[in-house]
């Protein structure tokens, strides 16, 4: 075994799966919000997440066959699109819970599940219905925005590229903000409220329905945000790709204690070095016997073993069990 | 008596509609409602069960001779609601939600294709296997008693585990067995990883006839005996055992009933009708490979269960039978005929079909139809299609 | 909804489904005058555009050939069928295709998961398939005398990049990956076996089902600075992989297999797949029967073809060319006929001169080595051929 490649790359890995976990910490943030409110799983949430995606792709398309892409200045460029996705997943994310869970708000916990379900197959048709009327593709690619493809070499082995740098940012900024929207302002204080006790919460005054349109609005919104970043980081999406980064968003956040919004973070840096170092380390460590397609069961296994220690999760607190 | 006579006739006429029009799924769709009519219209018990027995084990597969498609759509429900069934014990009736149900059915379907296939001569040497084709049937005890093992294997780790952290654990677990089967072609060639096993043997059966036929009597079969048992466990000391555990953990716990074997029992029956029905599918399909396992098949079976009524053995029939016709049935048939339509060229809305842009091949959005399906079946319906007795009193109180 | 609800919807339910049976019989009132041409491929879910290639390859191919058929009388129609990459919906589908006596031809699968067992439902009854995209050796080793494939084998595309690697490009070692699929990992296996035997050294070799973030793959992948990275699969997990292993710094050649040929990998990948290898049994788009499919297809659908769509259209011409054969006189076609005559079918097209061998595999396969020569995705049939060679599929093994 190569002792020297091991350790020379250890840097790079460790990069490659922080990058990766606040990926999927970014789209967790979706997740956790609506289940802190709500103590339900919006499985139709990496479709919101890839509309994001589209929409973003659609603006910095139209910007570059109207020759601004270029001219523009890059962090002008990027705020837009990233508002141009949230706006619109946070959009569709209100009217999915107006039409598809709100009816089913006293219904036993699995039925809006499988509404959102439901809700997820729809919608990955409709964005490919749409996008194949209008661009008659399948795959559609990110434009690169050239300052942001800029590397930095830290060492002659290490180096890190601006948009990873800018993902890690808005992710930090984003759990920021949203912190501090939770546990500081009068909407965050009746966010708890709802997700505490509904009855008491609209007894106290608070619009529940509100209360949890606007849930759905920041956590959509999110998951836009999201879906910009990693089309720009990863440049191709299809009308599927949200469903997998879903998944692994929505273990993350379980991980880190559902409903828990430090806890996504930390799930989704936890989960994505758990890949990066499986990934990565598993052939070279057993010798090409097991190689990097064993990441996931690496993944899961740690999962379920951290699980078996702390039942709710790295962050999470004792959650009331629904009556 | 009018309603006996209206389901005689309902069940005759559909029959007979079948045999006139034999490639027509809506005819064969209205033959499928005569069947439910007769279980749900108020008739006495005989004649709903020399019914539905004379539908099941005599008209279906003698339609099946005119057309063998609606003969594997029986079958595939068969297979289905087997799975359903056994997920409903766990998912209904234990209140345990599973979301990686399908890896039981894996562990079933890989037991008998390893060793019903040459495959078995790579991962153990010499040339005794497949083995003989009889060994099919010791082998769906074998394939139920791997996957309950299995059942108790995911069940230990995860008896502390509640609600939505059981959840992606076990979706976790379904992944581990897919992506499993998926890998371990190396450093051991255990499932010959994407590239599947095949051939593998299909069983001797006892009478001269076609497989088809044989397998559907197979599956309905046990169909039956997994229906029986589903049955008895419901009403059992466990089922009420596991009902209580559903409502409220602490209290059943409180009340005496043991948590861990309840737990472990309910993941292991759920797990083994699985294990039996992958055998079965594995020797009627004759290859397997890893892509029939995916997480999808796990959601569609949940899927299956909760629009049937969650805890209800009727409603896990009844889901299974109205998803999987609807997926291999209703929609192809609908995508089918419009596409006649366009290729006829018929004008709709002065609209000629036949200048319709590839874009909107009907073909393409069955599944867009399914989604809103389920999402309008939750809405309307949200305790299911038949819900079991004891909740539908729960929600009348609400 | 009580008891009573439900049999008066079921009631409602039934006297419409009596009212609409005319619309339901509409298939089989076509009789004689049709010949139908299935294509079963997934045309929604995540391999939805591959699938598509190729049911729009063989709506090209049937709308240019079937000039012939028409004139003795016949009416020429595409079915499409969704099979979802799904065995099961696969298999249901095939039966229902066979019950179809209109039906003379099936061109697909994409996944030879899928294939395998639908083709087993297809030989019930003779009905001939001809496989545009399926690589697994199982597709034709089992000698089936309906199952045929245009494409070429794993075991042979394989040993052509091996080649291409070591004689050409002088590679010494080289770095493979592959995409934990049947064809890709197939492709790689026989890649890396070749390229070992002509004493290249394979200093890297993994699967992935990752589709987007190729990061911890491409670590350990630069560390160690092989001259060749060899990708097995689909453009659309290569060209993202190629484009961040290129833009995090690797200097290595690149080569893919015929996954690789679609004008969207340069659209996906820019300026830095550039210069990237790929094998391929289509002949050079610049050749001009190539060039003109690819004009047509982009006129009629308004997109550049998918991968596997050129070889749908040969598929389909070979079917239109021995149905031809087998309706001379105006004779109606008998399955069987038609399964026996495409194996006599000579044809010259775009992917080269094609003649099947007794287990359906094309005789000899000429394969292409080209390289990318542009980043403009309208630019893509103006590759450069790099090599060419003709390869024999291995006789059958007993």
């Amino acid at each position: 075994m190569d002792f020297e490649l091991l350790v020379g790359i250890f840097p790079q890995v460790l990069l490659d799966g922080l990058l990766l976990g606040f990926m999927y910490a970014l789209i967790a943030l979706g997740y956790t919000m609506v289940y802190g409110v709500l103590e339900f799983i919006n499985f139709a949430h990496s479709e919101i997440f890839i509309v994001g995606a589209f929409v973003g792709v659609e603006i910095l398309l139209g910007l570059k066959s109207a020759g601004l892409l270029e001219t523009l200045p890059w962090p002008l460029v990027l705020l837009g699109v990233m508002l141009g996705g949230m706006l619109a997943s946070g959009a569709l994310a209100v009217s999915i819970e107006r039409v598809a869970y709100r009816p089913l708000r006293s219904a036993p916990r699995l039925i809006p599940l499988i509404s959102a379900i439901g809700m997820s197959f729809f919608l990955q048709d409709v964005i490919r219905l749409v996008e194949s009327l209008w661009r008659n593709a399948f795959n559609l690619v990110y434009p690169t925005l050239e300052p942001l493809n800029e590397r930095f070499e830290l060492t002659s082995t290490i180096d890190v590229s601006a948009k990873s740098m800018v993902v890690i940012v808005v992710a930090l900024l984003m759990l920021w903000g949203l912190h501090a929207l939770v546990n500081r302002t009068k909407i965050g204080t009746a966010i708890r409220a709802v997700a505490e006790d509904q009855a008491a919460a609209s007894l106290m005054g608070i619009d529940v329905n509100r209360i949890i349109s606007l849930t759905f609005l920041i956590g959509g919104a999110m998951g836009g945000a999201a879906g910009v970043l990693f089309g720009v980081q990863y440049s191709l999406i299809n009308p599927y790709t949200g469903f997998i980064p879903g998944l692994k968003a929505f273990t993350a956040a379980v991980l880190g204690g559902i409903g828990n919004i430090p806890g996504a973070m930390l799930g989704g840096i936890v989960l994505g070095l758990l890949e990066a170092f499986a990934a990565s380390y598993m052939s070279l460590l057993t010798g090409g016997a097991f190689g990097a397609e064993y990441k996931d069961i690496f993944a899961f296994s740690v999962l379920i073993l951290i699980l078996i220690f702390r039942p709710k999760g790295l962050l999470g607190e004792v959650v009331r069990e629904r009556a | 008596m009018i309603p006996s006579a209206a389901a005689v006739a309902f069940v005759a006429l559909s029959t007979a509609a079948v045999a006139l029009f034999p490639r027509s799924i809506l005819v064969f769709l209205v033959f499928q409602t005569s069947l439910l009519y007769a279980y749900v219209a108020r008739i006495p018990g005989w004649l709903r069960a020399a019914l539905l027995a004379a539908a099941l084990l005599v008209l279906m597969p003698a339609i099946g001779a005119y057309n063998g498609y609606y003969l594997e759509v029986a079958t595939q429900v068969g297979i289905f609601v087997a799975l359903a069934l056994g997920l409903n014990i766990v998912v209904g009736l234990a209140g345990l939600l599973d979301l990686g149900y399908v890896a039981f059915f894996a562990v079933g379907a890989y037991s008998w294709a390893i060793f019903g296939s040459p495959h078995a001569n790579v991962l153990f040497g010499g040339g005794g296997f497949p083995l003989p084709s009889w060994w099919f049937y010791p082998f769906l005890v074998i394939g139920l008693a791997v996957a309950a093992g299995t059942g108790v294997v995911l069940g230990l780790p995860v008896l502390r585990l509640r609600g939505d952290y059981l959840a992606i654990v076990t979706l976790g677990f379904g992944e581990v067995i897919r992506v499993l089967a998926n890998n371990l072609d190396k450093p051991i060639n255990v499932t010959n990883g994407p590239r599947g096993i095949t051939p593998i043997s299909r069983p001797p059966l006892p009478v001269e006839v076609s497989y088809a036929v044989g397998f559907y009597f197979l599956v309905l079969l046990i169909v039956v005996v997994v229906i029986l048992v589903n049955r008895r466990l419901e009403d059992s000391h466990i089922g009420r055992a596991w009902e209580a555990m559903r409502e409220d953990q602490l209290a059943a716990q409180a009340m005496g009933v043991p948590l861990v074997r309840a737990k472990l029992l309910a993941f292991a029956a759920g797990a083994s009708f699985a294990g039996v029905m992958g055998v079965v599918f594995s020797a009627k399909q004759v290859f397997i490979n890893p892509e029939s396992f995916t997480f999808l098949e796990s959601i569609g079976v949940l899927a299956m269960v909760i629009l049937g009524g969650m805890g209800s053995i009727p409603g896990a029939i009844i889901g299974a039978t109205v998803v999987t016709v609807l997926n291999l049935q209703v929609l192809k048939g609908l995508s089918l005929w419009l596409n006649e339509l366009k290729n006829a060229g018929v004008t709709i809305l002065g609209y000629n079909l036949a200048g319709l842009p590839t874009q909107l091949e009907p073909a393409k959005y069955e599944r867009m139809i399914f989604g809103l399906i389920l999402v309008f079946m939750m809405i309307f319906r949200p305790q299911g299609i038949f819900p079991a007795r004891r909740r539908q009193r729960e929600l009348g109180e609400r | 909804m009580n008891p009573t609800r439900i049999r008066s919807v079921l009631a409602v339910c039934a006297a419409l489904a009596i009212a609409l049976l005319p619309l339901g019989s509409g298939p089989t009132a076509q009789g004689k005058g049709t010949i139908k041409i299935a294509t079963q491929s997934p045309l929604s879910g995540g391999q939805a555009a591959l699938g598509e290639g190729i049911k729009l390859g063989t709506q090209l191919a049937i709308e240019k050939f079937k000039g012939n058929l028409e004139k003795t009388g016949f009416k020429v129609e595409l079915v499409p069928y969704d099979d979802q990459a799904k065995p099961d919906v696969g298999v249901s589908n095939a039966k229902n295709i066979i019950a179809d006596k209109a039906i003379m031809v099936v061109i697909g699968h994409l996944n030879s998961g899928v294939a395998i067992p639908s083709s087993e439902v297809y030989k019930e009854d003779s009905l001939a398939m001809i496989s545009p995209a399926n690589t697994n050796e199982k597709v034709t080793d089992r000698g089936y005398p309906n199952v045929n494939r245009v494409c070429g084998r794993d075991d042979v595309q394989g040993p052509v990049g091996a080649e291409f690697a070591a004689g050409t490009l002088k590679t010494k070692t080289a770095y493979v990956l592959h995409d934990k699929t049947t064809y890709g990992q197939g492709v790689a296996e026989a890649f890396k076996k070749d390229l070992e035997k002509k004493g290249v050294k394979v200093i890297g070799f993994e699967g992935t089902e990752e589709k987007s973030n190729f990061d911890p793959l491409i670590t350990p992948l630069k560390a160690k600075n092989p001259d060749l990275v060899y990708f097995g699969g689909i453009y659309d997990q290569g060209a993202p992989f190629f484009k961040q292993a290129r833009e995090k710094g690797v200097k290595s050649k690149f080569l893919g297999p015929d996954g690789m040929d679609s004008s969207d990998f340069v659209k996906i990948g820019g300026k830095t797949v550039v210069g990237t290898y790929y094998t391929t049994a289509a002949a050079p788009a610049s050749s001009p029967q190539a060039k003109q499919f690819g004009v047509e297809y982009k006129k009629k659908f308004g997109k550049n073809p998918e991968p596997y769509a050129a070889e749908s259209y040969v598929a389909t011409a070979i079917a239109i060319k021995a149905l031809e054969e087998v309706t001379k006189g105006g004779k109606a076609p008998m399955r069987a006929a038609v399964a026996s005559a495409i194996r006599k079918v000579k044809y010259s097209g775009m992917t080269g001169a094609i003649e099947f061998d007794d287990k359906g595999d094309p005789k000899k396969a000429s394969y292409y080595v080209m390289q990318v020569s542009t980043d403009n995705p309208e630019k893509w049939s103006e590759n450069k051929e790099a090599k060419r060679l003709a390869i024999a599929a291995p006789a059958m093994k007993k």
